[in-house]
């Protein structure tokens, strides 16, 4: 050999110091895994945390958007046994912008007197549970979200007419023994005959109405004496209005003297969707840091143990003639490699982790994808910091000493 | 104490080894002496064994001549160049391109296969993978592993893993074999195949520098130095110049 090679210093090719790194990640595969185990975990209780904390925030959007945010209810401020509303509420609150309907409705007082009966299957007194009998305008009615599974809604001809119809809850009409409209069925309220024009299977809001009959406004305040009961109007508007319509509503109701009615508005959906977001994603960034760091203290413990059980080999690569560099170089790419394997198998893990929880709720999986592109990353920084450490470690100890154990 | 080869006032290309006052005192609390200050040749092509009992100093001698250890006083010439006192990275070099070792526990890389850990004493000399591929089947052959060259180490018999040991130095083509104790973990059948391998290394020319406590295994050298609690002489060749 020339003396000028001879007298070169040790050289390792950056292809061989790949290519013995991977070695040692590859061809040890169960130690590899355990090594990985601790970044693993961490990788994927990061994606799944983060995962959960998008589909949960997404969710909880829909929610408020659906229904809860679409709801303004309207009492009077400070009952005092008068009517406070005025007699076209409906027609004042839909002509406001972002509401879709609207309307008055109270549970009439029943003294024993009304009785609600079907005259055609049972006599007086044979009810076997008190009916509720509830006065809605149509557009209260309507902003109850009602399902019918017969029949139709009664509309402001039958409000303002004063006229003798009926629609009954489900449950209601089970108890009268009433399944059909298009025999014409009749109830009887006191001594009063109305026409069952309709029979709600469902509402979204107001469930009272399933267990009731409702009757227009304008016929019970007629034929029942209610100027007493406590009144609410019920809007259901569109999404993101409620606050607006909760401010609007008395002052087109009562713009006299609109502080007479309370609007009951749901909490601000934006505040509120910002303050949960907010509370979900610090705990859950709070739970992945700490998930990512207990896979970074786990990933440096496993290399520690492995740097002492291989301190033989390390101590012939440089009686081979390794240089200290060398060393750190091939173990802290060999940790870095082993956490480009856990980032990407944590992130399998926590995606599959997202998915389940997701179906199994029935919720919609969000995810971002850059969160996907993300965890090799992590798992490359964590490994990398990781290994750093025990490679200096392994790197300063005298080979004699590594040799001799 | 200085000891001298055979025949007298070798040439500086001749020598491959010259110890002036090498030793080594590992510090304290209390400092250990393991080797006494010692001068000493090694010339080239020759083959030297090292005898003494446990704990006489011998693995911190071959440590020191092989510079895995630092000596704490003296002078260590290696091919004419002053080794003693080069910075970890130079000895590394050194190492890479003129030092191979033969161990008792053969450090072989289990996972890996024969040929990848004999291509792995040519890693660090910067040579290019198809390069040291070809050279390491050529020494695999020759030391009769051509059949199991991918096999892996962990799966080989004793005596089938020092011979890879040993051709993992052979394919160095160093300057100075350093072997401590290589049949220490070996029967005594494969300890002949072993001894026998070495002596070929010898008639190959390369010069060998053996530890052992065994007699029989250090008459197969030229020249035998004995160390004694840290103490080195050669039986009947002590140097007037002492």
């Amino acid at each position: 050999m020339p003396r000028h090679d001879r007298d070169s210093p040790s050289r390792l090719r950056i292809r061989d110091t790949i290519s013995e790194a991977a070695a040692a990640v590859a061809q040890r595969p169960i130690r590899t895994l355990l090594t990985a185990l601790g970044t693993i975990l961490g990788v994927g209780a990061f994606v799944t945390t983060t995962g959960l904390a998008e589909t949960a925030r997404a969710q909880v959007s829909s929610r408020f958007d659906a229904l809860k945010a679409t709801e303004v209810r309207i009492q009077d401020a400070a009952p005092d046994g008068t009517n406070s509303f005025p007699d076209d509420v409906d027609l004042r609150l839909e002509a406001l912008n972002g509401v879709y309907h609207a309307g008055l409705y109270f549970t009439i007082p029943d003294t024993g007197a009304i009785q609600p009966r079907n005259t055609a299957t049972r006599p007086v007194g044979t009810v076997s549970r008190p009916i509720a009998v509830i006065a809605a305008t149509p557009g209260a009615v309507e902003a109850s979200l009602p399902v019918l599974s017969t029949g139709r809604l009664y509309d402001q001809f039958h409000e303002t007419r004063g006229e003798h119809v009926a629609l009954i809850g489900r449950a209601a009409a089970s108890q009268l023994g009433i399944a059909r409209v298009d025999n014409q069925p009749s109830v009887f309220l006191a001594d009063t005959a109305y026409s069952v024009i309709g029979i709600i299977d469902d509402v979204a809001r107001n469930p009272d109405l399933l267990l009731a009959i409702v009757i227009p406004v304008t016929t019970a305040e007629t034929d029942f004496p209610a100027d007493s009961v406590e009144r609410q109007v019920i809007i259901d508007t569109t999404p993101g209005a409620a606050q607006l319509i909760g401010h609007q509503a008395p002052i087109a109701l009562r713009p006299q003297q609109p502080e007479r009615l309370q609007a009951l508005v749901p909490p601000d959906p934006q505040t509120l969707r910002n303050q949960v977001e907010s509370d979900v994603q610090s705990l859950f960034y709070a739970l992945s840091g700490l998930a990512l760091l207990i896979g970074a203290v786990a990933i440096t413990n496993a290399t520690l143990l492995n740097i002492i059980e291989r301190r033989p080999e390390i101590g012939l690569r440089r009686a081979l003639g390794a240089t200290r560099g060398h060393i750190t170089r091939q173990i802290t790419l060999e940790a870095a490699l082993t956490g480009t394997l856990a980032g990407i198998l944590g992130a399998t893990i926590g995606l599959i982790a997202v998915i389940t929880v997701s179906v199994a709720r029935q919720w919609t999986p969000t995810i971002e994808p850059a969160l996907l592109l993300a965890a090799p990353a992590i798992g490359i920084a964590t490994g990398t910091l990781a290994g750093l450490i025990p490679a200096l470690k392994a790197s300063r100890t005298p080979p004699a000493e590594t040799l001799r154990t | 104490m200085t000891i001298a080869p055979d025949d007298a006032a070798p040439t500086n290309d001749d020598v491959v080894v010259e110890a002036d006052g090498l030793a080594r005192v590992f510090p304290g609390p209390p400092p250990v002496t393991a080797l006494r200050p010692c001068s000493f040749t090694i010339r080239r092509g020759e083959y030297v064994a090292i005898t003494g009992a446990s704990g006489s100093g011998k693995t911190t001698l071959l440590s020191l001549l092989g510079l895995l250890d630092i000596p704490s006083a003296g002078r260590y010439l290696l091919d004419g160049v002053d080794v003693a006192g080069l910075s970890d990275r130079r000895r590394s070099a050194v190492r890479a391109r003129r030092i191979g070792f033969v161990f008792q526990a053969f450090h072989l890389i289990g996972y890996r296969t024969v040929l990848d850990n004999v291509e792995l004493g040519l890693l660090y000399q910067g040579i290019p993978k198809r390069q040291r591929r070809t050279r390491a089947l050529a020494v695999v052959e020759q030391v009769g592993l051509g059949h199991r060259r991918h096999a892996l180490c962990s799966r080989l018999s004793g005596g089938e893993k020092q011979r890879v040991a040993i051709a993992r130095t052979l394919v160095r083509e160093p300057s100075l074999v350093l072997c401590d104790e290589p049949t220490g973990n070996l029967d005594s059948g494969t300890t002949a195949q072993v001894l026998s391998l070495i002596d070929e290394l010898h008639r190959a020319g390369l010069t060998i520098v053996v530890i052992t406590h065994d007699p029989a295994i250090a008459a197969h050298a030229q020249r035998n130095l004995v160390i004694s609690d840290g103490v080195l002489i050669e039986p009947g060749r002590v140097d007037a110049t002492t």
